[in-house]
């Protein structure tokens, strides 16, 4: 096929193409139609969102948002169209500390004995995987000049161990979301809102430059929603890029700065403001919808 | 980045593979297999001299340097109960217990076939060779049906267990001359049949399990934690969860010989549920699922050696009776660590380090 010619120009730009790629979209759809069977759950959905932006995906049960989601991370490819993620295709995008995913609920956090701090530190692990042994301080030349420092490194670069550096990032980040008393709770005994605080941790501890969040609040207490919404705004306002999907319209309304409706193509894609006002709404669930709480009011 | 690890790690499985084939098919291969086997013959020298050392030293009747194969099933115990855990822990936590029962039924087909090609056509292979490559393409098998459809499913597993039983039971009693009697060995293990043969084999897989394991920990404790996440990040979660379920039937196999078909996926689980119930982090739970198993294997072989019963069955006998004691010091721990609940933390965003939008606007 002619994916597998390599085309010099495009092998020699790599490196450059990561530095410029920043001032293009972080996410770019453009005519993406996906179906797990004959039938398309996302049809035709073209999408930007670019660096810093705070983006919610609403959209009724079955609408195709996680589907959505999942072609944008390139978990999933497009039937037709393309996906790319920081200006590469999404599904063979490399650097995957650049993006913090959160999802509903871990599967295994429930039982699984493991601390807040270990959690944490998994946004570490693209850092110290077994590719990113460091060019310096490695090579054979180092085995003679000094040989036990020189083991010592290549072992702990092989191994994946974490270096005190990489550790004072990971408490960085749990004291970021106010999570360091609990470092070494184990994660089965936190609340929902606490757990999900965590994984924003995981986040930050990957240097994150977007979030994804996948209704992220379900089976959360309403006091710890709005404090889980404040530290999602407070991200944003550091930079980072929030991709939300939601079913709680009233939060979406008071806390992003953009909305997509979704069902199966896009309804709306505009300022929350404009949302509101907007038919997108009835026409995308039906006309039963209304806010549930907050902005609308 | 993750394209040369992968291919790293499948020339180093295959590596793996043709290393114990090696071993086996030693008779035949001349140069390389020799070789190897000979170096896992002098480390198990090494082995017995240690244990006789132990035995002068302490004067535990077990030991004594008439039993060579005491040392052997007391080497292979020890092996057992480091691998067993160290894999368990990653299958208990993904909800996958019983995969290790399913690829252990499939071993005995392995065992059946290997029997089988020696009866046949003089092979002259260990049985425990075939049961390795068996058990390993039966569980890449059960991974690739989970992967196209998307869940591991217990009637598949179900599926793959009684087919692999059906087909060892079917191919041994085909030829049943003198086959029958050779096959409680493998379905209750016996200590007395640990040859030098079959201790080289599970050394080779031991140290493929354990070097593979620390040096993919990282991966396969995210994969384990939270597969979707995990491969937002890049982690290649299918290579890896091929990787865990072929490790997972090594460590069947080698288990086998002292645990038996039958009783050898206790190893994987009970340990692991015993140190869930004790340890706060992983990492201990790591460490305390290891002590827990070897805490077994070596009261269950002592016990076994002494009162004359099948060391199987008394070593998992053990490891419920720790586990039970596991899960009422647990609940102790829990009971006074109730009280104290730390304050949350205020939200401090100030010192977030942003990379995004260094060239953008």
């Amino acid at each position: 096929m002619s994916e597998n010619i390599i085309d010099p120009a495009t092998a020699a730009d790599t490196s450059a193409a990561s530095d410029a790629e920043a001032s293009g979209p972080i996410v770019d759809l453009s005519g993406v139609t996906f179906g797990y069977t004959a039938t398309p759950v996302i049809e035709d959905v073209s999408l930007t969102v670019d660096s810093g932006e705070y983006v919610a995906i609403v959209g009724p049960n079955g609408s195709g948002k996680s589907t959505l989601m999942r072609l944008m991370l390139g978990l999933l490819g497009p039937d037709a169209g393309t996906a790319r993620l920081f200006g590469a295709d999404a599904d063979r995008f490399g650097d995957g500390e650049r993006v913090g995913y959160v999802a509903q609920q871990a599967t295994a956090a429930e039982e699984m004995p493991i601390t807040v701090r270990e959690v944490v530190k998994m946004g570490r692990f693209p850092y110290v995987a077994v590719g990113n042994l460091p060019a310096e301080g490695s090579g054979v030349d180092d085995l003679f000049e000094d040989p036990i420092g020189t083991t010592r490194r290549t072992a702990n670069a092989v191994s994946g161990r974490l270096t005190d550096a990489d550790w004072a990032i990971v408490d960085d980040a749990l004291t970021t979301v106010g999570m360091s008393a609990f470092a070494d709770r184990r994660i089965g005994q936190l609340s929902g809102g606490q757990r999900q605080r965590v994984f924003i941790a995981r986040a930050l501890a990957g240097e994150a430059d977007l979030l994804v969040l996948d209704e992220p609040t379900v089976g959360v207490d309403a006091e710890s929603v709005d404090a889980f919404y404040d530290l999602l705004d407070a991200l944003n306002d550091a930079g980072i890029t929030v991709i939300l999907i939601e079913h709680d319209l009233g939060a979406v309304v008071e806390h992003a700065d953009r909305v997509v409706c979704l069902n199966r193509e896009v309804y709306f894609d505009g300022p929350a403001d404009e949302f509101v006002e907007s038919d997108a709404l009835a026409r995308a669930f039906g006309t039963g919808a209304r806010f549930l709480a907050g902005g609308a009011e | 980045m993750s394209d040369p690890l992968t291919v790293a790690l499948v020339t180093w499985l295959l590596a793996a593979v043709d290393g114990s084939a090696a071993v086996a098919l030693q008779g035949g291969l001349a140069g390389v297999g020799e070789v190897v086997f000979g170096a896992l013959l002098w480390l198990l020298d090494q082995w017995y001299w240690l244990m006789d050392w132990v035995y002068y030293v302490t004067g535990v009747e077990m030991l004594n340097p008439r039993y060579r194969y005491m040392h052997r099933a007391v080497l292979v115990g020890l092996c057992v109960g480091v691998m067993a855990p160290l894999i368990g822990t990653f299958l208990v936590h993904r909800q996958l217990a019983l995969i290790g029962d399913a690829l252990a039924h499939t071993a005995f087909a392995g065992v059946a076939v290997g029997l089988f090609l020696n009866a046949v056509i003089d092979l002259g292979v260990s049985p425990y060779l075939t049961a390795v490559v068996v058990a390993m393409i039966a569980a890449l098998f059960i991974e690739l049906i989970s992967e196209t459809t998307d869940a591991y499913n217990d009637v598949s597993m179900a599926i793959v267990l009684s087919t692999g039983f059906a087909l060892g039971t079917t191919l041994i009693s085909l030829n049943a001359g003198g086959l029958a009697v050779g096959v409680n060995q493998f379905l209750f293990g016996n200590l007395s049949t640990v040859s030098p043969q079959s201790a080289a084999i599970l050394i080779v897989l031991f140290a493929v399990i354990v070097g593979t394991v620390a040096v993919t920990r990282n991966e396969l404790l995210y994969v384990t934690f939270d597969e979707t996440a995990a491969e937002v990040s890049g982690i290649p979660v299918n290579w890896y969860n091929r990787v865990m379920v072929m490790l997972t039937a090594m460590v069947v196999v080698g288990a086998m010989q002292i645990m038996g078909v039958i009783l050898v996926a206790a190893m994987l689980v009970v340990p692991v549920a015993g140190a869930t119930q004790v340890s706060r982090s992983f990492t201990e739970s790591l460490v305390v699922s290891v002590v827990l198993a070897e805490l077994a294997v070596l009261l269950g072989i002592g016990v076994a050696y002494y009162g004359g019963v099948t060391a199987g069955g008394v070593i998992v006998l053990v490891a419920v009776g720790i586990y039970i004691c596991a899960v009422g010091i647990g609940k102790l721990q829990s009971a006074r660590g109730e009280a104290e609940t730390p304050e949350m933390g205020t939200i401090e965003t100030d010192g977030v380090e942003v990379d995004a939008g260094t060239g953008g606007d």
